[in-house]
């Protein structure tokens, strides 16, 4: 098993990522025919929630990659940051669409939960909005990935930013429950649910470990789409260069 | 730190002499204000109930003015080059910015911001706890901001960029610069509590801000 700094060199990460793929993706499927099975036939209906509780299944997990997703981009640009290393900065790139996506499925799932069970589409619940900041943020990270046409200079500039917005969810998320802790006392909009019968929870964990498999094969996939990106750019760079440096040849062709 | 002033004044005089925009801010907060009551109608007790909401959301939006040319200007032009190569930490440098960004905007607004309350139909209290909370809570909306504007120095267009990273991270800020507002009409927690934390979040906020800012003009060439 070569380690991580072995497998940061771009090349090596292409090969072993590539092998590593495919085993990636079955484990994933196998899970999630599993985990679906035991979320919409084997687990039984909620007394209460009927049977909107099959939700959570896709719900949890994705709340649970949006905010992995961030705390991945977070260890990413330190390593961009620190190390100024390419693969981090890749790493990072590739994961704010991610992160983000996982986000929105994470609200969409809780508004189709909420409006049933709470009557509502969307509240000003605490949660809700954390995960409503979040998601601007992921969108504040991804317009600044689009603005910044050099690689490495956007890479730097989005780490800050990522680290800033880091440092800023404890103190979001805080400030989120308090205002809401003031505006409207939790009343039926609390959902802790302390001891999850054993029914529901083994179809909970295949569900989440599938679609953590699934969320870091996108990711492997998403990185492998931006080395090679890379790789274009600076071969077009290149041969742009080349054909700067000897117009002679464009002449002759040209007569 | 004569350096430091030296520069204050520097910015200070630019957005004071004419292309500068040192009223814009203020404008800016007197135009929202004046339209707000337009949409939701002259109902004077609902305005009064919403007055600290309508003043931070100025206050907020306000901030956002001139922040997109905070450093663009001096990257465009060459000092900022000049600023890198003197004594004064970059740092040094982001602060002292921020702090003649805040004293054309959040000060004024601040101080207005009783006058503006008046519009609202205020109650004295209320009024003195806006001009308060916006006194102690604006300057986290500048280093905030400064982040965003450090970003995006190097970035043509990078004006609503800034507003898309830095309003997300303003969230805290407009939640305890209300929330010290609306305990002092006589809510359930005391004035000192959303107030501290306001001053909390402004300080924690100016080293996150500074450094944050100047991380990121480090990165252009």
């Amino acid at each position: 098993m070569p380690s991580i700094t072995a497998l940061a060199n771009p090349t090596r990460f292409m090969a072993y990522s590539a092998k590593l793929l495919p085993w990636l993706g079955g484990a994933a499927a196998i899970l999630f025919a599993i985990g679906f099975y035991g979320a919409f036939f084997a687990a039984p209906a909620d007394y209460q929630q009927g049977q909107t509780i099959r939700i959570m299944y896709v719900h949890v997990p994705a709340a649970w990659l949006g905010m992995f997703f961030y705390t991945l981009m977070t260890a990413s640009a330190v390593g961009a940051l620190v190390w100024r290393h390419p693969l981090a900065e890749v790493a990072q790139k590739a994961a704010a669409p991610i992160g983000a996506a996982f986000t929105l499925v994470c609200l969409l799932t809780g508004a189709l939960w909420g409006r049933p069970m709470w009557g509502a589409y969307w509240v000003w619940d605490a949660r809700l909005t954390s995960m409503l900041v979040l998601l601007l943020i992921y969108l504040a990270i991804m317009a600044l990935w689009r603005t910044i046409d050099e690689p490495t200079q956007a890479g730097r500039v989005v780490s800050i930013l990522t680290l800033v917005g880091f440092v800023n969810i404890p103190i979001i998320k805080f400030s989120v429950d308090w205002w809401n802790t003031l505006h409207q006392p939790a009343s039926v909009f609390r959902m802790d649910g302390p001891t999850i019968h054993p029914s529901m929870l083994w179809p909970l964990l295949v569900c989440a470990l599938a679609f953590s498999l699934f969320a870091i094969w996108l990711h492997l996939m998403a990185m492998r789409t931006e080395v090679m990106r890379r790789r274009i750019r600076t071969l077009t760079i290149l041969a742009a260069d080349r054909a700067d440096r000897a117009p002679s040849a464009l002449e002759g062709l040209a007569r | 730190m004569s350096a430091f002033l030296a520069l204050v004044r520097r910015d200070l005089a630019l957005s004071f002499r004419i292309g500068g925009g040192a009223s814009f801010a203020l404008v800016f907060f007197l135009m929202i204000v004046t339209l707000t009551p337009f949409a939701i109608g002259p109902d004077l007790n609902l305005l009064s109930r919403i007055a600290p909401a309508i003043l931070w959301i100025g206050a907020v939006l306000a901030t956002l003015i001139g922040l997109d040319r905070l450093f663009q200007a001096d990257a465009e032009d060459g000092t900022l080059d000049v600023l890198k190569a003197g004594d004064l930490p970059l740092e040094g440098v982001v602060l002292a910015k921020c702090l003649a960004h805040w004293l054309t905007t959040g000060l004024p607004l601040a101080v207005a911001a009783p006058l503006f309350g008046l519009m609202l139909a205020m109650e004295p209290a209320a009024m003195l706890a806006a001009a308060l909370s916006l006194l102690v809570g604006t300057p986290a909306l500048t280093f905030i901001g400064a982040v965003g504007a450090g970003l995006t120095a190097s970035i043509r267009r990078g004006g609503v960029l800034i507003a898309i990273m830095a309003l997300p991270l303003m969230i805290p800020t407009l939640i305890f610069g209300v929330a010290a507002c609306n305990a002092a009409m006589g809510g359930t927690v005391p004035f000192a509590t959303p107030f501290a934390i306001l001053c909390a979040l402004t300080l924690a906020f100016a080293v996150i801000g500074t450094l944050g800012a100047a991380a990121g003009l480090r990165q252009i060439d």
